[in-house]
């Protein structure tokens, strides 16, 4: 496959910068962030997003979705990224969804036309400790009546607070930091003994800590196999962190543009800053550190469609490419823009903060890294 | 079966029935590698006769016209020649200034009479070429040079141009035929609109060439010195006064060069990290030295996402999607890469890597290639340059 967008995906990409652009721009960022909006997003902004198609973008079409592919679901992500647009895309249309379609033939019946639909939201309970570390699963299910008991505590659930189906991963089997023996269940939020804390995060986004006590699931709920539930979750985690690193290409981009466009209007010593070279230079090579995360972001997306073997060799290049690149782009901004960079009223602050969230989700470049450089054989 | 599979049988039946043994064995050392030239020492009589068969069929510069000597092929035919060339391992026949920086530029600017001449020549490696262009004050800010050429009016021997001055950098100019040289034709001109490009002989009464021996203790440089040189004016390639929009097209070439094709991680070239864990080894599945396992790391990541964004630019170039301005891109990345790539290598051997001569050498020249790719961003426009040139073009930041 050429690694450029087909003539669909570049209609798909015009259509969801319109959308974005107009739907949820910065403003609306900056208004939910305002209100303390206690679920973070916009729940009409989702329901406009499902009739665009974007809200299944990855569920089949016999479920009702428009199966656009990963390449489709990245660009959608670029465009939020781009206008820090706030949605359940990530938590419900790319981890949900992947999550589903690994699910029995009666759970794809039930939620993926509902995800399609945008009126049904996820929640991926999988992280606890801070740093990424998908195996360290401590979280306890104990066989109970005809299912399992659940006990134990998840510290950061996106979209947490708003989903009406959390997917927690909970050990069945093994010790913390085994691979196997961690199963996938779906788990009602009202269930008695689920306490959800809204968490208060510095890119003002909807994330949760949710503390399961004795909550009582029926084996239905079950994921996939019990015990194999980890080889669904780096599924659903790859699925994520290129989305993930396409919404960073996305804020990397804008938070370029408005840098350049201050070099060229802000004057100092009587001149346009943008005329002295050690500004020039850090602006020419940021440009070139863009580009790279658009190549690596755009191969891993391909990847996944092709369900190459390659794929999370190329996810892991691509997260840890466009978060290096997303935290250079913003401190850069920032830096560039002098004093006004800090001040609150403008906005290259928000896609600071959205870049070190979206930098620590599902690993940073350093997990990364050694990720890639274990898969190479080092 | 179509065309181009009746192509390849035929492709494949010549390669193997006319490539010799040797010409298909990997090349070991600089010795191997063929100029061509009027003096040129072929290291053996399969090299010599591999550059004569292709030189004939003009698959030197297979998408160069027949007419001026190439293989006339399409863009689809000259990607099964070298699929079917890469099938068999066989070496280029030929490597050429020629080929790939005079000949674009004289297929575009040229005259016919000057592409009838030359073209040909080079196709078949009978003209070796050297690069005219820097100067001892005219490094980065070329446009300043001034090697001059005054226009003589002479009935009898011919108008020709004097040329007088001196270029530095001139790649292999004592082992050269001819150069294509920037000269300053019009001293009262704004800078960059008095240069003109002249092609001429180095045999040339009033040229003389003089080694530079660099750091890595190799000469590939010449500083080359033009006392009175008679030019006739047919020498003259494009109009005089413009020769900057030639050396600039060139230029562009020069930079894919340096910055694409062998400046990466990718290639037949063993990876970092496959080096590393050959003479560093393993530790529990990690490299033994994890601190340089995390620079390694970061390397390749880099490496591996300035390889896919060359795939990119190239798949959008051709579907015209393209961004423009890219080359310079390239060239910055690419060897600011290929010089940490050689750091690393020379941290992963340690003090073994530090051997300058003798046995104790191993597996090749390191601390010699090490040095030579110091050059890699300073050759062909600095990186400094590159930068000014994306700040200007790309991002259109004022006074650059």
């Amino acid at each position: 496959m050429p690694l450029i967008l087909t003539d669909d995906q570049l209609m798909i990409r015009d259509s969801a910068d319109g959308f974005f652009k107009d739907e949820a721009p910065v403003a609306q960022h900056r208004a939910l962030r305002d209100a303390a909006d206690p679920v973070g997003f916009k729940r009409d902004v989702w329901t406009r997003m499902a009739e665009m198609g974007f809200a299944g973008v990855l569920v089949p079409e016999a479920h009702g979705g428009a199966d656009m592919g990963h390449v489709a679901a990245g660009i959608i992500m670029e465009a939020m990224g781009k206008n820090l647009s706030a949605a359940p895309m990530l938590s419900t249309a790319v981890l949900g969804a992947t999550a589903l379609k690994q699910g029995t033939p009666e759970q794809q019946a039930k939620y993926l036309p509902l995800i399609a639909a945008g009126a049904h939201l996820f929640a991926l309970a999988a992280d606890e400790a801070a740093r990424h570390k998908p195996a360290h699963v401590a979280c306890q299910a104990t066989p109970s009546g005809n299912g399992f008991r659940l006990n134990g505590v998840k510290g950061f659930v996106l979209d947490g607070a708003a989903a009406d189906t959390l997917i927690v991963a909970a050990r069945t089997s093994g010790e913390v930091g085994d691979t196997a023996g961690i199963t996938l269940f779906l788990v009602n939020p009202k269930a008695d003994g689920v306490t959800i804390d809204r968490r208060s995060m510095v890119d003002s986004r909807g994330a949760a800590r949710v503390t399961l006590n004795d909550v009582q699931v029926d084996g239905a709920d079950v994921l996939g196999t019990v015990g194999e539930g980890h080889a669904i979750l780096e599924k659903v985690l790859d699925a994520g962190r290129a989305c993930l690193a396409a919404e960073m290409l996305g804020l990397s981009g804008t938070a370029f543009g408005m840098t350049v466009d201050y070099l060229k209007q802000r004057e100092q010593f009587g001149q346009k800053i943008g005329s002295f070279q050690a500004l020039q230079h850090r602006a020419a090579h940021l440009f070139c550190e863009v580009e790279l995360a658009r190549s690596a972001t755009l191969k891993a997306l391909q990847a996944l469609d092709e369900g190459s073997d390659r794929a999370p060799m190329y996810v892991s290049l691509a997260k840890a490419k466009a978060g290096e690149v997303a935290i250079l782009a913003t401190n850069e901004g920032v830096q560039m823009h002098g004093g006004i960079g800090m001040t609150d009223e403008y906005d290259i602050g928000f896609f600071m903060k959205r870049a070190r969230a979206a930098q620590e989700t599902f690993g940073d470049a350093a997990f990364h890294s050694d990720r890639i450089a274990r898969t190479l054989g080092y | 079966m179509s065309d181009l599979d009746a192509f390849r049988a035929e492709t494949r039946a010549w390669l193997e029935a006319n490539c010799p043994p040797d010409m298909r064995e990997p090349i070991r050392g600089d010795e191997d590698i063929c100029w061509g030239g009027r003096n040129c020492q072929f290291k053996s009589e399969g090299q010599r006769l591999w550059l004569e068969r292709m030189g004939a069929k003009g698959w030197t510069v297979p998408e160069w016209p027949a007419e001026y000597g190439g293989g006339g092929l399409s863009r689809a035919e000259a990607k099964v020649l070298a699929e079917e060339m890469k099938r068999i391992k066989a070496r280029s026949p030929l490597s050429s200034f020629g080929i790939w920086m005079l000949g674009p530029a004289l297929l575009k600017y040229g005259n016919e009479a000057q592409k009838k001449e030359h073209l040909p020549r080079i196709a078949r490696g009978e003209i070796r070429w050297c690069q005219g262009y820097s100067e001892p004050g005219a490094g980065s800010d070329l446009a300043s040079l001034r090697t001059s050429a005054e226009e003589v009016v002479d009935p009898v021997g011919g108008d020709h141009y004097l040329v007088n001055g001196s270029k530095v950098w001139t790649s292999y100019a004592d082992k050269a035929d001819w150069i294509f040289c920037l000269v300053r034709t019009d001293a009262q001109a704004p800078k960059h609109l008095g240069i003109s490009f002249l092609l001429f002989d180095m045999a040339s009464p009033g040229v003389s060439t003089s080694p530079i021996k660099l750091i890595s203790g190799s000469s590939p440089f010449c500083q080359t010195f033009f006392d009175n040189v008679k030019v006739p004016k047919d020498n003259l390639m494009g109009t005089a006064g413009k020769g900057w929009e030639i050396a600039k097209y060139l230029l562009t070439h020069e930079r894919d060069m340096i910055g694409g094709s062998d400046s990466t991680g990718g290639g037949q070239r063993d990876s970092v990290s496959n080096v590393a864990k050959r003479l560093i080894g393993l530790d529990a599945a990690i490299l033994a030295d994890t601190a340089l396992r995390t620079d390694i790391a970061r390397h390749e990541i880099n490496a591996l996402a300035f390889s896919l964004t060359m795939e990119r630019v190239m798949a959008e170039t051709k579907s015209g999607q393209g961004t423009g301005a890219l080359s310079s891109m390239l060239k910055y990345y690419g060897t600011e890469l290929n010089k940490e790539r050689m750091q690393l290598l020379m941290s992963i051997r340690g003090s073994d890597g530090l051997t300058w001569e003798g046995e104790e050498k191993g597996d090749g020249d390191l601390a010699r290639s090490w040095l030579r790719s110091r050059a890699n961003s300073i050759e062909g426009g600095t990186s400094e340059v590159q930068l000014n040139i994306i700040a200007k073009r790309v991002l259109d930041l004022p006074g650059a």
